[in-house]
């Protein structure tokens, strides 16, 4: 028996959502009825909207959905506008204000507070400037990532940025592929350093080359949600750009036509390829889905992959490689771009303005999102270099970073989410302040990654970063407090692996303490110039990994300990359930229980 | 009357009667999830729910905070049905999963 998401997908779904939306909008919050609200907030996310937690009804999160992360010249202060006038809630958050906005692990933006009612004004904004909100959430083709600095990267092997925006332009808005059994993330990557981390996504075109012909290896079914992570496997495909289309489309369409309708948990890609293997996902494609005859996978470069690997120093990386976009970078055209370092991935909106200013004034005024929640100015001229460098918003947002402000991701979190079990944003905020301030990593460690996700769906990646940290609670003193699950060495590059599980529910106030520790043995107990990576790998195979981390308090002060999850706003003076304004009219003013 | 119970949000909630009633990442008093006598279980996900008779109950998924164990679950006791309306359980109850035969 179908789901109840898939009976209201098969009566609404897709661009037909529009003119719903919009009628609600119309006629306020109220008009949705009470018992379609669960069938319409579920519709509502295939054009970006997805309903807050319980304690903010009636306010919506929107994501904006940048394909690559490119946002052209003008379209910055564009969401900077809409930002400042429509994202702002009842209540300011003490480390980003009443406005921000939140750079994606996808490369997207999103919005938090917004109000239906304002929903058919912002949607016009943004699409007279050439954005949308379209199949930014919803069981559809997402948004679609890949190495941020496409087309401009001096060691790229295939320019992907046309790939990729051609699939942008194919999938987004068609109705063929419009209704998937579940989320659809698809990468294509033409650098040398894996940038696109294809390895997490359900569908990933990677760069190779065959019989001197340059082009992409398809790799399907990788993801990280529920504890269940995969890396895409390889089905031996290889394509050249002028077909990423046909074969990116056959194998939606084979997803669409297979993929578990009855059991959304079982719904991912990962676990049709889990059941079918690569060999059978191949035969299926070329026999069903495809007209033309797929050609065997060509040589990749995965052995050079570098992003996000935990490769140390310039001696353990192929010339160019990176693992992320930080610092002053030149172009292939001679130009450069340089990535400011943007801690948990918000920026408040008066920043994101002088952003997009300086973008103007420096660079072309193009700005560009990475995946690891960093913004690019790109096209900057060198002669333009030292000014850019020396304006005062690069102290907040540095292209040299403190290895632990450079390093951390964190996701929504019980600020806004359901899913989530703890804090996390302004927790890994002050994570990241207490270890530059009280933890030396060794000199050539330069880059240190910690990812925090308040829960298993893994919106942070917590499974590919160095120190992986996951939202649990325990008890600590007798009294039910927010934890943390920790992971070490886990990373992606040519031979990715997943963090290994050493510490559980590990009070979230002793767990820079834990970090401090295993920074610590590190120093102590690696070989000359090994990686953390390397030696986690070492340490593991010697039996002695649970060894690395002592929980422990610390100077450091966390005032997220109580259940976050059991208020309305976890930053409000009067933060319990009863203290909610929600749901509101859309100037803010709370709807009474009679007005309901 | 017939009153409408399913997951939502990618097992974020459970949903009666199209509100969202009882959510994921709730800490629950159980019996019969591990070893403990009884567990304090973090509910990680719902994956399905049902009623049987006037109890409203959930599978989920989760982890017992005491000794770590992660584990799916029978369903879980999440709710009541009085005379054709919702009641959720008290969040500090104890419960045992239906059709379990674990004793608090």
């Amino acid at each position: 028996m179908p789901t109840d998401v898939e009976r209201w997908k098969s009566e609404t779904y897709g661009n037909e959502i529009r003119e719903h939306l919009l009628e609600f909008a119309e006629q306020g919050w109220e008009s949705i009825p009470e018992d379609e609200r669960d069938a319409w907030f579920e519709r509502f996310k295939w054009w970006g909207l997805y309903h807050q937690r319980a304690g903010q009804e009636s306010y919506f999160m929107m994501r904006i959905g940048t394909p690559n992360g490119v946002l052209e010249p003008g379209q910055l202060h564009v969401i900077a506008e809409i930002a400042d006038e429509y994202a702002r809630g009842p209540v300011e958050n003490p480390e980003f204000g009443a406005a921000y906005c939140d750079w994606t692990t996808r490369q997207s933006i999103q919005l938090h507070w917004i109000r239906l009612e304002d929903v058919p004004e912002i949607f016009e904004r943004l699409e007279a400037n050439g954005l949308s909100t379209q199949q930014a959430c919803g069981d559809s083709w997402r948004n679609i990532v890949g190495c941020p600095v496409a087309g401009k990267d001096r060691h790229e092997f295939v320019d992907a940025l046309p790939v990729a925006m051609d699939l942008h332009e194919a999938f987004k808005g068609t109705d063929e592929y419009a209704n998937l059994p579940r989320k659809w993330k698809v990468s294509v990557t033409g650098c040398r350093e894996g940038c696109g981390q294809g390895d997490i996504n359900d569908l990933a075109f990677e760069p190779a080359e065959k019989d001197g012909r340059r082009g992409f290896n398809v790799r399907v079914g990788g993801g990280l949600a529920r504890n269940e992570p995969r890396l895409a496997r390889d089905i031996d495909v290889f394509v050249e750009p002028d077909a990423v289309e046909a074969v990116a489309g056959g194998l939606s369409a084979l997803f669409r036509e297979y993929g578990d309708r009855e059991d959304r948990y079982a719904a991912r890609s990962k676990f049709l390829v889990d059941e079918w293997g690569a060999d059978e996902v191949r035969r299926v494609l070329q026999e069903e889905f495809v007209d033309r005859e797929l050609e065997p996978a060509g040589d990749d470069l995965r052995e050079e992959y570098t992003y996000n690997a935990g490769r140390v120093g310039t001696d353990d990386r192929p010339a160019g490689g990176h693992n992320d976009h930080i610092g002053v970078h030149e172009q292939a055209d001679g130009a450069y771009y340089v990535g400011l370092n943007v801690l948990v991935g918000r920026m408040g909106v008066g920043d994101v303005h002088e952003l997009a200013d300086l973008a103007a004034e420096y660079g072309s005024g193009e700005v560009r999102l990475t995946q690891r929640q960093n913004v690019l100015v790109t096209d900057v001229p060198e002669s333009a270099l030292d000014a850019l460098l020396a304006e005062p918003l690069l102290e907040d947002y540095s292209p040299d970073p403190n290895p632990f402000m450079r390093g951390s991701i964190a996701c929504t979190g019980t600020e806004f989410c359901s899913l989530s079990i703890v804090e996390t944003k302004n927790r890994q905020v002050r994570y990241a302040r207490w270890l530059a301030e009280n933890v030396d990593l060794p000199a050539d460690v330069e880059e240190f990654h910690v990812h925090l996700s308040g829960c298993t769906a893994s919106c942070a990646q917590p499974q590919i970063a160095d120190v992986s940290l996951r939202g649990m609670k325990t008890r600590k003193d007798g009294e039910p407090v927010e934890a943390l699950d920790i992971g070490l060495g886990g990373g992606l590059g040519a031979d990715p692996r997943f963090a290994e599980w050493v510490g559980q529910r590990v009070p979230a106030d002793e767990v820079p303490g834990a970090i401090a520790t295993l920074i610590d043995r590190f120093r102590e107990r690696r070989e000359d110039g090994e990686g953390f990576r390397a030696f986690i790998e070492r340490t593991e195979a010697e039996g002695d990994l649970e060894t690395l981390i002592e929980p422990s308090e610390t100077s450091y002060e966390d005032p997220y300990m109580h259940n976050t999850k059991t208020t309305w706003y976890p930053y409000a003076d009067e933060d319990g359930m009863d203290a909610s304004p929600a749901p509101a009219r859309a100037d803010g003013t709370p709807l009474s229980d009679a007005d309901r | 009357m017939a009153l409408s119970l399913r997951t939502l949000d990618d097992g974020a909630w459970v949903s009666a009667a199209d509100e969202r009633r009882t959510g994921a990442s709730e800490l629950w008093h159980v019996t019969g999830v591990c070893e403990c006598p009884i567990a304090e279980f973090v509910v990680e996900g719902v994956t399905d729910v049902a009623v049987d008779g006037r109890t409203v109950a959930a599978e989920t998924y989760g982890r017992c905070i005491t000794c770590g164990r992660s584990t799916t679950t029978a369903p879980i006791p999440v709710g009541r049905v009085i005379d054709g309306r919702y009641e959720p359980i008290d969040r500090d109850a104890i419960r045992r999963p239906v059709g379990s035969s674990a004793s608090a």
